[in-house]
C-alpha cells in the first residue's frame, strides 16, 4: 500500500507566547489537488514550513510518502516541491543557471530535458539566459515554481503562487499544474483566490488560528453549506428591520441575504413589498466556496 | 555527493563572477601596507639576520589577506542570502548540514588561498622570499582560511543585519589580525602586550606561516600546529552543532 502523499499528526508550533499551529491533524492521498486554505496568519505557511524542514514543529509528526521531514529529511525532501510564498531569487546567477544549480542541490547533473519542459510549459524560454536580477516580478515567480519542480517531486506544494500575479500567468500556471496532477502528481496550494480553489481542487482544509475547522469534499462543503443566497438591488435603501439577521454582505443598495429554503423567498418580498422598497435586481445564487469560507470562520 | 559539489560550484562561482571586488581589492589593499610600511620602517627594523623588513611583512600580509578573505567569503554570502531569502534554496534540497558546511568552509579556503597567492605574486615585485618549507605552508593556509571560513559560516548564521557582520568584523577579526605581529615580532612588545599576544590564536597562525619561509619564528613552529589544529577542529565542530541543531535557520 503506498503510504499518504502527506501526514500531519497533532502538530504544534509557539512562537514565542503565540501558538501558532495547534494540534494539526492531516492526511492528504497520492493524486489528490488539496486546498489549505484560512485567512492571514492562520499557520498556512508555518504548516508548508514544517513539511519542508524549514521550521521545527514543538511536538507532532510530519511525513511525506511515509518519510518523517525529521527523521528522515533527506528522503523527505527529495519527494516534495516547495513554491515559497517570499519571492526570492539569486541575482548572481541567470534563470538557466538557477535551474541547473537546483537541480544539482537534489543530485541531479544531466537535466536539461526537463528544465526546457518546465521553463516552456511556463512561458520562461526566451528569458533562459536572462540574469534573474532583470526580470520582473511575475516573471521571477515563474522561476521560483520551476525551481519546486526541477527534481519532479511527486508531492508539490504551492504557497499563495498566484499572489500579485497577472492573469495570464495565473491560467497558464494552473494548466501546467493541472497536468502535473493528471500525471500522478499530487497538488496542495494555498491561495487567496477561492474560485481557483474551488475550480480547481478535490479536498479543502480550512485553517483557522492554528486549527483545522473545516476538512472534506469540496463538493460536500459546497452540498452542505446551509444556506442559499438571494442577491438584492433596492432602491431606497432602506432594509426592513426583519430582514437584517439575514444579511450575510453588504455593499450601498446591494444586500446578500441567507436563506435556508427556497420558499422563504416569499416572506422576503412580502417584507419588501409591504415597506414599498423597490428591487431593481434579484438572483438566487447557490453558495461557493467564498460563502462557506466566510460562514465558517465566522463562527466563534 | 552531487548535491554537495553543486553548493561548492555555486559558492566559487558567486565569488569569481564578483572577483574585482573579492579578489583583486584585497590584493591592492595588501600592496599599500607592504608599500608603505616597508618605507616607513624598513631602516629602522630588522627582525631576523638576513631577512629584511619588506620580505619579513610578506607572510603576514598573505596571510592576513587570506584570513580577512575566507571570513568575508562564507559571512557574506550567507547573511546575503538570508537577507534576500534565497538561502531557501539550500534549505530545501536534502543537503545534509555536513555537505552544507563543507561547501561553505571549502569555497571560502579557495578565497583565501586565491588571494593569498594574489598577494604573495604581487610582491615579489619588491621583494624576494625564500620558501624554505612549501608542504609547511600549504597546511597553514589550508587550516587558518579554514579556521575564518568556519568561523565566518558561525558568523553569517549568527547575524541578522550586514552592521552585526561588521561589528564581528571591526571588533573582533581586525583587532586579532592587527594585534598577532603581522607588522612586527612580538618580541619588540612590552612584557604586557607579549603576554597578551600569546592568547591570539591569530598570532600563532602568522607566526607558524612565517616559520614556512624563514624556517626562524617567534615560538616553535610545533606549538603554532597545535593551536592552529586545534582551533580548526573547535570551530569545525561548534559550527557542524549549530547546522545540525537548525540554529537560526531552520526555526
Ligand atoms: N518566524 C516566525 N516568528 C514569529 N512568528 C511567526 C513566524 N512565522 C510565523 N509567525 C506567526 O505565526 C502565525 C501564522 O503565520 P503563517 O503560518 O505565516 O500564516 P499564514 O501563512 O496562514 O498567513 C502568524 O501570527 C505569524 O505572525
Ligand atoms: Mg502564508
Amino acid at each position: 500500500m503506498t503510504p499518504p502523499a502527506i501526514r500531519i499528526h497533532q502538530l504544534h508550533k509557539h512562537f514565542g507566547a503565540l501558538h501558532a499551529l495547534r494540534g494539526v491533524d492531516l492526511t492528504v492521498q497520492p493524486g489528490e489537488f488539496f486546498a489549505l486554505l484560512g485567512p492571514n496568519g492562520a499557520g498556512k505557511t508555518t504548516l508548508i514550513s514544517i513539511l519542508a524542514g524549514l521550521v521545527r514543529a514543538d511536538s507532532g509528526t510530519a511525513e511525506v510518502m511515509g518519510h518523517n521531514v525529521v527523521d528522515d529529511y533527506r528522503k523527505a525532501r527529495q519527494l516534495l516541491g516547495v513554491v515559497p510564498q517570499e519571492l526570492a531569487y539569486d541575482p548572481f546567477f541567470t534563470v538557466r543557471e538557477s535551474l541547473r544549480i537546483q537541480s544539482g542541490y537534489f543530485g541531479l547533473r544531466h537535466n536539461d530535458d526537463w528544465i526546457d519542459e518546465i521553463m516552456t510549459n511556463l512561458g520562461l524560454l526566451d528569458k533562459a539566459d536572462t540574469n534573474m536580477r532583470a526580470l520582473s516580478g511575475g516573471m521571477k515567480r515563474r522561476v521560483l515554481v520551476a525551481q519546486a519542480l526541477v527534481h519532479k517531486p511527486p508531492v508539490i506544494i504551492l504557497d499563495e503562487p498566484t499572489a500579485g500575479v497577472d492573469v495570464e500567468l495565473r491560467q497558464s500556471l494552473w494548466h501546467f499544474v493541472r497536468q502535473l496532477n493528471a500525471t500522478g502528481h499530487t497538488i496542495i496550494l494555498t491561495t487567496h483566490y477561492l474560485e481557483e480553489a474551488e475550480a480547481l481542487c478535490n479536498r479543502v482544509a480550512m485553517l483557522k488560528q492554528g486549527q483545522v475547522v473545516a476538512l472534506d469534499n469540496t463538493a460536500s462543503l459546497l452540498k452542505n453549506a446551509s444556506e442559499l443566497r438571494l442577491r438584492i438591488v433596492i432602491s431606497p435603501d432602506l432594509l426592513p428591520a426583519e430582514l437584517l439577521s439575514r444579511v450575510i454582505r453588504h455593499e450601498n443598495n446591494e444586500y446578500i441575504l441567507g436563506l435556508k429554503a427556497p420558499a422563504e423567498m416569499e416572506n422576503i418580498l412580502a417584507s419588501l413589498r409591504l415597506a414599498e422598497i423597490g428591487i431593481h435586481e434579484i438572483a438566487l445564487t447557490q453558495p461557493d466556496l467564498e460563502d462557506v469560507f466566510v460562514q465558517i470562520m465566522g463562527r466563534t | 555527493m552531487t548535491g554537495f559539489y553543486t553548493l561548492l560550484y555555486k559558492e566559487l562561482l558567486r565569488f569569481w563572477k564578483v572577483s574585482f571586488q573579492t579578489v583583486l581589492a584585497p590584493v591592492i589593499t595588501a600592496l599599500l601596507y607592504l608599500l608603505i610600511f616597508s618605507h616607513v620602517l624598513a631602516e629602522h627594523v630588522q627582525v631576523y639576520a638576513g631577512v629584511s623588513y619588506t620580505a619579513f611583512l610578506v607572510p603576514g600580509l598573505v596571510m592576513m589577506s587570506m584570513l580577512q578573505n575566507a571570513f568575508a567569503n562564507s559571512s557574506s554570502s550567507l547573511i546575503q542570502s538570508k537577507i534576500t531569502g534565497n538561502i531557501i534554496f539550500v534549505l530545501l534540497p536534502p543537503l545534509s548540514y555536513l555537505e552544507f558546511f563543507a561547501a561553505y568552509l571549502l569555497a571560502a579556503i579557495a578565497r583565501g588561498i586565491v588571494v593569498g597567492l594574489g598577494v604573495f605574486l604581487v610582491t615579489l615585485a619588491f621583494t624576494r622570499v625564500n620558501i624554505d618549507h612549501p608542504l609547511w605552508l600549504m597546511l597553514f593556509a589550508v587550516l587558518c582560511s579554514g579556521i575564518l571560513g568556519a568561523l565566518g559560516v558561525i558568523a553569517g548564521i549568527w547575524a541578522e543585519k550586514f552592521d552585526q557582520l561588521a561589528a564581528f568584523q571591526n571588533f573582533i577579526i581586525m583587532p586579532l589580525t592587527f594585534l598577532s605581529g603581522v607588522f612586527y615580532s612580538i618580541h619588540s612588545l612590552p612584557s604586557f602586550w607579549l603576554a597578551v599576544s600569546r592568547f591570539n590564536p591569530v598570532f600563532y597562525m602568522i607566526d607558524g606561516f612565517r616559520y614556512g619561509f624563514f624556517s626562524a619564528s617567534d615560538v616553535a613552529p610545533g606549538l603554532s600546529l597545535l593551536v592552529v589544529l586545534a582551533c580548526f577542529v573547535a570551530l569545525s565542530v561548534f559550527c557542524l552543532l549549530l547546522l545540525q541543531r537548525g540554529y537560526k535557520l531552520r526555526h
